[in-house]
């Protein structure tokens, strides 16, 4: 997940400030998960044999704010990684979804179209966004565990 | 004063403990440490419009201009008639460049001897530089930014929630009046105002943290029953966007006038000299190119500040702010767009991410009320 160019200077600036400055205050309620791999930008895949759950971690779900739609691509679309497989907007902000890994997308998440707030609520669990049965399982060893994910932003 | 660890100065309001303590998250704006949001910006919003809320906005500037010559010298930096605001009421202005640019938006208070002009934070510097040099006579400014906490309590249960914590008349002090009370034990100025289309008051006071953690915790306290909510800037935006209320910055600025901003009610270029004024009546006189108009998005898109508006293929304007509408859960925007294309239900479309999305302008406030 990475700032849109056309989304305008404005949102960039207060989600980054909204980074710097809370981290001030030393407060990091946040979620990192061990048995899912991270991006740097700011996805999460849990790999289970030849298939992969993606979602968005509570990191960038508390960045951006309340979800109110997400833009997904269809069963059977081939996705590749790092590069965008859809959209997430929030009431303030908009970003580009990067894939994990490639591969092609084998479930959508039904329940995130109809309460999108689901990714707010549970970004590891039931906020999932996509199920990819992945073309190159060795492209999983470059992403980020836990700790990687952490030193990454900040925590 | 604190520097984080990007080196920006940010100073902190009086209430910036409490906003912590909820958790907040926190933003830079317009200088100051701000709450941008407490639980989320739809739950915070929702909350004004249905019940009440509390906002911190300390971070607005405050000026005095008093002396003999106050008067003409507020008539001549603003755009609306200050002969016509009597003591005790709160006037909409703006104050214009010479070519009819706008320096900034602002509230006028009539304090009965002389005058409180309050302007946007992001402003405060420009604004008083722009004052000063202007001033002239006996009109003497000082800048009281600093010295005061503002907080608004927005929402239909505003009055219910005040009206016991204060001898001052809230029931009866009409929309942009404003009158002295006492609350908490601490001296204020409490005026019929707010930036978010519901029944709302502003608080002025002094911005020492006792009395801003005093005033904050008494209302809290009372707003308890009416289910009051502290509510940052994200949801301050999207409830005035809903209202088609302008931004400095955003819908209005140095090279909008106020006339295509949709400000020609707040504009008398009858009440004699004012900077900007031969601009601003030429325009008024029909010399206005574009205009300033909402939009409504029936697709799952939203618009955004710096969206490009297009009319019939052509790239007419853009977006100068933009979000979804939590009331009516669809985007709505704001953007500049030529005269032929600026009537109520002229369909366009919005350039989202490299797709054409069709939106249609439409009359504001989004919502009535």
């Amino acid at each position: 997940m990475q700032d849109k160019k056309e989304k305008g200077r404005r949102n960039v600036r207060w989600l980054r400030h909204a980074n710097s400055l809370n981290s001030l205050k030393g407060i990091s309620p946040m979620n990192f998960p061990a048995d899912v791999k991270y991006t740097k930008d700011h996805e999460w895949i849990r790999i289970s044999g030849d298939t992969g759950i993606v979602g968005i971690t509570d990191y960038a779900q508390g960045e951006l704010g309340d979800v109110v739609f997400l833009e997904l691509p269809a069963v059977g679309k081939m996705v590749k990684q790092h590069e965008s497989f859809g959209t997430i907007e929030a009431v303030k902000a908009v970003s580009d979804l990067y894939a994990p890994v490639s591969g092609s997308v084998v479930e959508v998440n039904a329940d995130v179209a109809a309460t999108p707030e689901v990714v707010n609520k549970d970004p590891y669990g039931k906020g999932w966004l996509v199920k990819v049965k992945l073309s190159n399982p060795a492209e999983a060893a470059s992403l980020l565990d836990a700790a990687g994910y952490k030193a990454l932003i900040g925590k | 004063m604190t520097d984080d660890k990007n080196g920006f100065r940010v100073k902190k309001t009086a209430l910036y403990a409490i906003h912590s303590a909820l958790g907040a998250k926190i933003v830079e704006f317009g200088g100051y440490a701000m709450p941008m949001q407490y639980t989320g910006i739809l739950d915070e919003h929702m909350k004004v419009r249905e019940a009440v809320g509390i906002f911190d906005v300390s971070h607005m500037g405050e000026v005095e201009i008093r002396g003999k010559d106050a008067l003409a010298f507020v008539q001549k930096i603003t755009v609306n008639d200050v002969s016509k605001l009597d003591a005790g009421r709160v006037q909409y202005s703006a104050m214009c460049y010479e070519d009819g640019g706008i320096v900034d938006d602002l509230l006028v208070y009539n304090m009965g001897g002389y005058f409180m002009l309050v302007i946007n934070a992001a402003n405060t510097e420009k604004d008083i530089a722009w004052m000063k040099e202007h001033l002239a006579g006996d009109a003497v400014l000082k800048d009281r930014s600093n010295d005061l906490s503002l907080l608004a309590i927005q929402g239909p249960r505003s009055l219910l929630t005040l009206m016991g914590l204060t001898k001052a008349d809230l029931s009866s002090l009409q929309y942009y009046h404003w009158t002295r009370g006492v609350l908490a034990g601490v001296e204020m100025i409490i005026s019929r105002t707010g930036y978010t289309g519901e029944l709302g008051f502003e608080l002025y006071f002094p911005s020492d943290v006792a009395s801003g953690e005093l005033v904050w915790n008494t209302i809290m306290e009372a707003g308890k029953k009416y289910g009051i909510a502290p509510v940052g800037l994200g949801a301050r935006d999207t409830l005035r966007l809903e209202m088609g209320f302008c931004l400095y910055g955003n819908d209005i600025d140095a090279a909008t006038n106020p006339i295509e901003a949709g400000l020609g009610w707040i504009t008398k270029v009858d009440k004699g000299d004012f900077i900007g004024k031969g601009p601003i009546a030429r325009a008024k006189q029909g010399g206005a190119r574009r205009r300033l108009v909402g939009f409504t998005m029936d697709d799952k898109a939203f618009p955004r500040h710096g969206y490009p508006i297009a009319a019939a293929g052509t790239r007419v304007g853009s977006v100068t702010s933009g979000t979804f509408s939590p009331v009516l859960a669809k985007g709505i925007g704001m953007g500049y767009v030529p005269i032929a294309q600026a009537k109520a239900g002229t369909p366009v479309s919005i350039l989202v991410r490299g797709r054409e999305i069709p939106a249609m302008v439409a009359s504001i406030p989004f919502i009535k009320k």
